[in-house]
């Protein structure tokens, strides 16, 4: 009998080998690691060798951060305008809803994770760099009133460059949009965990991004005011090894937490239990 | 005397200027009286100024906003204000003198008045890092305006930045962090918050200081998202395509006050606040005790109430 199946296991494998497709492979950006494409998806795209977090969707964060089939989005309808009349704005935002999606550079909504209702607003870089114009400002604004009525948790996961160029002072005025409705929610004693994926720079670091209640980060994210670009203009050296990754930032005590992906629901969902005095989600179960 | 700096554009502005000096020196020397020979050009001069100043192009508002010989936070603090006590230090890790503040008497009454401070030379330049402020001098900044707000007294801000400090220090002691926390608190302080922006309103590094009740603009003021060096270098990946970002940018204080982000602009005098320093400090002293007078009656939760919803509308948006 075993005899029998080792003759034939060969012969099955290898038939197997030739029925992967080539696109079943995948390579880590970081480390050159070649693995099956499955094992990165499965690991949420967090390399399995070194650990790379590789960039994800805004809809993915909504995945990974609510209970299956429970995120419902809200203000999808919200659409740039070209406010400024700025040369080449209208166009490449028009593409850029066309390739990316109707999100814009936010993804809001609510949901359930471990069955606590929250809010969720996912950064999508994909969307003009994650870049924060009058849109990005009034959905994270929206939101936060949204979490005041019902009561409910914020979280917000930025990926973002900065403040928009093209809707000018307008961009930079959504820092202080956005700053004043998280300052009612504070008043309101609703938490807010803010999570900082890579990267989280300019004007959206400098606003919501760093004014949660818990903020965590992924391994690696780079997170800072200026850009590493900027900086090395400004002092004309290079920067040292690691400075404004996720890593640095905890060590500067600027982050509460470094959390690899496949750990930010659990860890969202353990720290608003106790912040919201539930009892934990084994005990809720 | 030496030649005082100006702007190419100036540059008829300072030559008529020079031969009205040259008249009243020859005069003076000679016993001579020319009044009635200097009153027409000074006449011309003036004109000279209006037509000069009246049809800047954005890129040359800039440059008038970033003018050698503008008057700074403490030019407008000596002219405008009596009594300054300096408040130095954020009582965290060191005093900032790319920002001061401390308590003054603005027509008697006493305020807290902060703001960013350019350096008149090389020197003084290394020692306010030309108005580019650490998170120490926001963190200083935000310590004062809690102190105002304990004692019951209105905060000041001027705002003159080209932005907050992009170096290895300020980044490691929390940049972002240090202006995030500036506008979370701005948007709770229980008292009066004016602000002012007195030459350049360089992104984040200036709304730092500017989430306030009311937002004041010098005429020839500029308040951006980014310098239009900047916009060009990243859109166009030619940093001399600065003309054409500064007039896409929409920074001039008349942009702003359409695009309704700032409530005021405060009219300067012709040939720009350099031309006449105490006539634009009176019109700023005029204009910041007007703006505590009309909110003085209001009460706390009120006018921070105001002040939210007032950054709360701000932006477009269609909704499809």
């Amino acid at each position: 009998m075993a005899w029998f199946r080792k003759e034939r296991k060969p012969r099955t494998s290898s038939r197997e080998r030739l029925e992967i497709p080539p696109d079943a492979w995948d390579k880590c950006e970081e480390c050159a690691h070649v693995d099956l494409r499955e094992k990165f998806e499965r690991a949420l795209q967090v390399c399995p060798q070194c650990g790379f977090h590789r960039r994800i969707s805004a809809r993915r964060y909504a995945d990974i951060l609510t209970d299956p089939g429970s995120f419902v989005e809200v203000f999808g309808n919200l659409r740039s305008v070209d406010p400024l009349g700025f040369e080449g704005y209208a166009e490449r935002v028009a593409r850029a809803y066309r390739e990316v999606g109707p999100q814009e550079a936010v993804l809001t909504g609510h949901g359930t994770l471990t069955g606590v209702p929250l809010h969720l607003a996912a950064m999508e870089f994909a969307f003009m760099g994650g870049s924060m114009a009058s849109v990005v400002g009034e959905k994270i604004a929206r939101l936060a009133e949204r979490s005041l009525q019902h009561k409910a948790p914020l979280v917000i996961v930025s990926a973002s460059g900065g403040a928009r160029m093209q809707e000018g002072v307008l961009s930079l005025m959504q820092m202080a949009k956005t700053s004043v409705v998280l300052a009612a929610l504070r008043d309101a004693g609703l938490p807010f965990i803010s999570i900082l994926t890579n990267p989280t720079t300019g004007g959206v670091s400098a606003s919501y991004a760093l004014q949660g209640d818990v903020i965590l980060a992924e391994p690696g994210a780079v997170v800072g005011f200026a850009g590493p670009r900027v900086i090395k203009q400004t002092i004309g050296q290079d920067l040292p090894e690691g400075f404004q990754t996720a890593e640095f930032l905890l060590e500067h005590g600027m982050v509460d937490a470094v959390v690899p992906r496949s750990h930010l629901a659990d860890a969202t969902a353990t720290l608003l239990r106790m912040i919201l005095r539930l009892p934990s989600a084994e005990v809720a179960d | 005397m030496a030649a005082a700096p100006y702007l190419d554009f100036e540059k008829p502005i300072a030559e008529l200027q020079r031969q009205i000096d040259h008249l009243r020196e020859l005069a003076t020397d000679r016993q001579l009286d020319v009044e009635r020979e200097i009153a027409p050009l000074e006449r011309k001069l003036g004109e000279l100024r209006h037509e000069i100043f009246g049809n800047l192009t954005p890129m040359q508002r800039v440059q008038v906003a970033r003018h050698p010989r503008r008057p700074y936070t403490l030019d407008y603090l000596e002219a405008c204000f009596t009594e300054f006590v300096e408040l130095r230090g954020d009582r965290l890790y060191r005093d900032d003198p790319a920002i001061i503040g401390g308590w003054a008497r603005l027509r008697g009454r006493p305020v807290m008045v902060i703001g960013q401070q350019k350096g008149r030379d090389t020197k003084e330049n290394l020692k306010r890092n030309f108005g580019m402020p650490h998170p120490e001098g926001y963190r200083k900044a935000l310590r004062l305006m809690r102190m105002a707000e304990r004692f019951g007294a209105p905060s000041i801000t001027l705002i003159d930045t080209p932005g907050a400090y992009p170096g290895l220090g300020a980044e490691e002691r929390g940049q972002a962090e240090a202006i995030a926390r500036n506008l979370l608190e701005m948007a709770a302080i229980r008292t009066i918050l004016i602000a002012a922006v007195i030459g350049e309103g360089g992104s984040g590094g200036a709304l730092a200081l500017g989430l306030a009740d009311r937002v004041l603009m010098l005429e020839n003021a500029v308040y951006s998202v980014i310098s239009p060096e900047g916009c060009a270098a990243i859109l166009w990946k030619d940093a001399s395509q600065k003309e054409r970002a500064a007039e896409a940018l929409k920074l001039t204080a008349q942009d702003l006050l359409r695009l309704q982000v700032i409530d005021e602009i405060v009219p300067e005098p012709p040939g720009g606040a350099h031309a006449d320093p105490q006539q634009a400090a009176r019109a700023l002293g005029d204009a910041l005790d007007h703006a505590i007078g009309s909110l003085e009656k209001l009460p706390p939760e009120k006018l921070k109430r105001q002040r939210a919803e007032k950054f709360r509308r701000m932006g477009k948006v269609a909704e499809a």
